[in-house]
């Protein structure tokens, strides 16, 4: 690990201004991600940021009848809330089939949004990577891609978001609000992560240098069947191969959207209309630019047999 | 340099930011008009139930702080990546990967390991039922096991719900299937499962 130096603000106010003083300033809040980049040296920041006592720990209610959860309430705590589990289910059962009891007792709301790629390559140094380092080019085209996305890619990188939090972020419309040099503003979750360029650099979040995270509000419950169905290669401990999280009405209607197959949470309108038509039907809507590559061309049919059991266990 | 900084920054400052990291010690990535924040750090941490005082390289994981600076060695590296749990402990309570974490970071906080849960004269009741049960074979994952499944108890207890949770509005059960699924971070290579099962099984049953 490169040697850095580190400091401890006591507010986000003050977080920000550490940013503007320092270079090469990151943020820290559970280190579950960050410290594991930097053992690699795959991240190497000159100066850390701890913001884990800055306050934003709390999960409260909106006037408007939704939730505003602080960016440093971890992933043990927002599963664990009572409202959470009672009106988001969807997004309990998202947390609680990621990761470990261990990592989620230090990763942080604001931390999994920014959860870096599984990508093999991307870990491995000797390896081109366009998201590692622009222009040296993309290991995975030709290497091994099972796990990687299917849809919303492009040469410059196939890499998968591979948050299961983030999924039922984005079927439940969070907004992400910021504290940054410029002020405060509120992210939509679905412009949040973004789609690669045809051209690298691979830009993934859509914050701005020094932008904080402070708070992941949630609109009013919307009632249904809370779903979140993981597909992994073991029963417990392993990132999705496809995932999908849903809120399904009695009538047939609902919301969807999909893990493990696109560089961000895969949610198209369409498809959330498409549910009354069946699994094949959202498929279709969800896949149409679909550029698997040979490795993981079996996400398709596979997503589709998931969605298909979500409804199925909807109307049970 | 790598491009998925989380913030836009040019390759050329952060050259600029680590080339004088490097060279002047104390400096590190920051700008001349600012005090420059100490590259060292000391950390209070209390330590199954000791006050200690440490001097450390910012970069010190909480696990190395605890096996090399306290020599507390029960706590075992593993994979030194949060990904097998023999590192884990109690930080404030709850379970952690210590590796995953930087010492720095737990300035007035507890930290319980595995020689703070119980000595070999007077046994914590899990280390107890592991020795009866032969929840081990090569020992290495042990005292990780030990910490995660006390605390992990105390999760069960608190109500938090897990993935084989099936009414998430309900209080959680002590289940089988509940406890491997809230084990599952800590990973036996000798494969001594059903017996860790069993021995966290029967603390359990005496708890309740
Ligand atoms: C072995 C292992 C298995 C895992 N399995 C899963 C899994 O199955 N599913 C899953 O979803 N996740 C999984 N994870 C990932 C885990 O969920 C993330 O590491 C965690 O959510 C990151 O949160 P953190 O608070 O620790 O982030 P950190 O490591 O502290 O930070 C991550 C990034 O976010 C930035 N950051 C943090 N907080 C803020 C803020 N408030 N404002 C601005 N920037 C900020 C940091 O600068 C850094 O770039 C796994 C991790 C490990 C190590
Ligand atoms: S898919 Fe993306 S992360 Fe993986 S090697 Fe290619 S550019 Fe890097």
């Amino acid at each position: 690990m490169k040697s850095f130096t580190y400091e401890r603000p006591d507010s986000p106010e003050a977080a920000v201004k550490a940013y503007q003083r320092a270079r090469g300033a990151r943020y820290i809040a559970g280190g579950t991600n960050l410290l594991d980049l930097m053992k690699l040296e795959i991240e190497r920041p000159a100066h850390l940021i701890d913001v884990n006592r800055i306050g934003l720990k709390k999960i409260e209610e909106t006037d408007e009848g939704g939730l505003r959860i602080g960016a440093l309430v971890t992933n043990t705590a927002l599963a664990g809330d009572e409202r959470v589990r009672r009106d988001y289910g969807v997004l309990t059962r998202a947390i609680v089939a990621g990761a470990t009891g261990q990592l989620r007792n230090k990763a942080t709301t604001g931390g999994n949004l920014l959860q870096q790629t599984r990508c093999p390559y991307f870990y491995d140094t000797n390896m081109p990577c366009n998201r590692r380092e622009a222009g040296s080019g993309c290991a995975a085209l030709e290497g091994h891609s099972r796990m990687l996305a299917v849809v919303g890619t492009t040469d410059a990188c196939i890499a998968q978001n591979p948050s299961d939090m983030n999924v039922a972020m984005r079927v439940l419309d969070a907004e992400v609000e910021v504290l940054g040099p410029k002020g405060a503003r509120s992210i939509p979750i679905e412009a949040f992560h973004l789609l690669p360029d045809e051209e690298p650099p691979v830009k993934e979040f859509a914050l701005r240098p020094g932008e904080l995270i402070t708070a992941v509000t949630l609109p009013p419950p919307v009632g249904g069947k809370h779903v979140y169905r993981k597909v992994r290669d073991r029963a417990s401990y392993a990132f999705a191969v496809v995932s999908v999280a849903a809120i399904l009405q009695e009538d047939g209607t609902g919301r969807v959207a999909l893990g493990g197959v696109a560089p961000k949470p895969w949610r198209r309108p369409e498809a959330d209309a498409a549910l009354p038509k069946g699994s094949k039907a959202v498929a279709d809507v969800l896949f149409a630019d679909a550029r698997p590559t040979d490795d993981n061309a079996f996400k398709l049919p596979l997503a589709e047999r998931a969605i298909a059991a979500v409804l199925a266990d909807a109307q049970r | 340099m790598p491009t998925n900084l989380t913030f836009d920054v040019s390759r050329r400052e952060l050259l600029i930011g680590s080339a004088s990291a490097a060279l002047i010690a104390g400096l590190g990535g920051w700008s001349a008009d600012a005090a420059p924040p100490q590259r060292d750090g000391s950390v209070r941490l209390t330590v199954n139930g000791e006050e200690r005082t440490l001097e450390l390289d910012n970069r010190t994981s909480l696990l190395d702080a605890l096996r090399e600076h306290m020599h507390l060695t029960g706590t075992k590296k593993g994979c030194d990546h949060g990904q097998c749990g023999a590192c884990t402990v109690m930080v404030n309570g709850e379970r952690i990967n210590s590796c995953l974490t930087l010492a720095v970071m737990h300035d007035g906080d507890e930290v319980t390991t595995i020689e703070g849960l119980g000595t070999p004269d007077d046994p914590h009741a899990m280390q107890a039922a592991f020795v009866k049960h032969d929840g081990y074979q090569c020992g290495y994952c042990t005292p990780g096991q030990i910490c995660s499944a006390v605390a992990m108890l105390d999760e069960i207890e608190a109500g938090m719900p897990s993935h084989v949770t099936p009414d998430l509005t309900a209080r959680p059960q002590a289940s089988e299937a509940e406890i491997k699924e809230r084990m599952s971070g800590n990973i036996c290579r000798c494969a001594a499962y059903p017996n860790i099962l069993a021995a966290i099984t029967e603390v359990e049953g005496a708890r309740a």
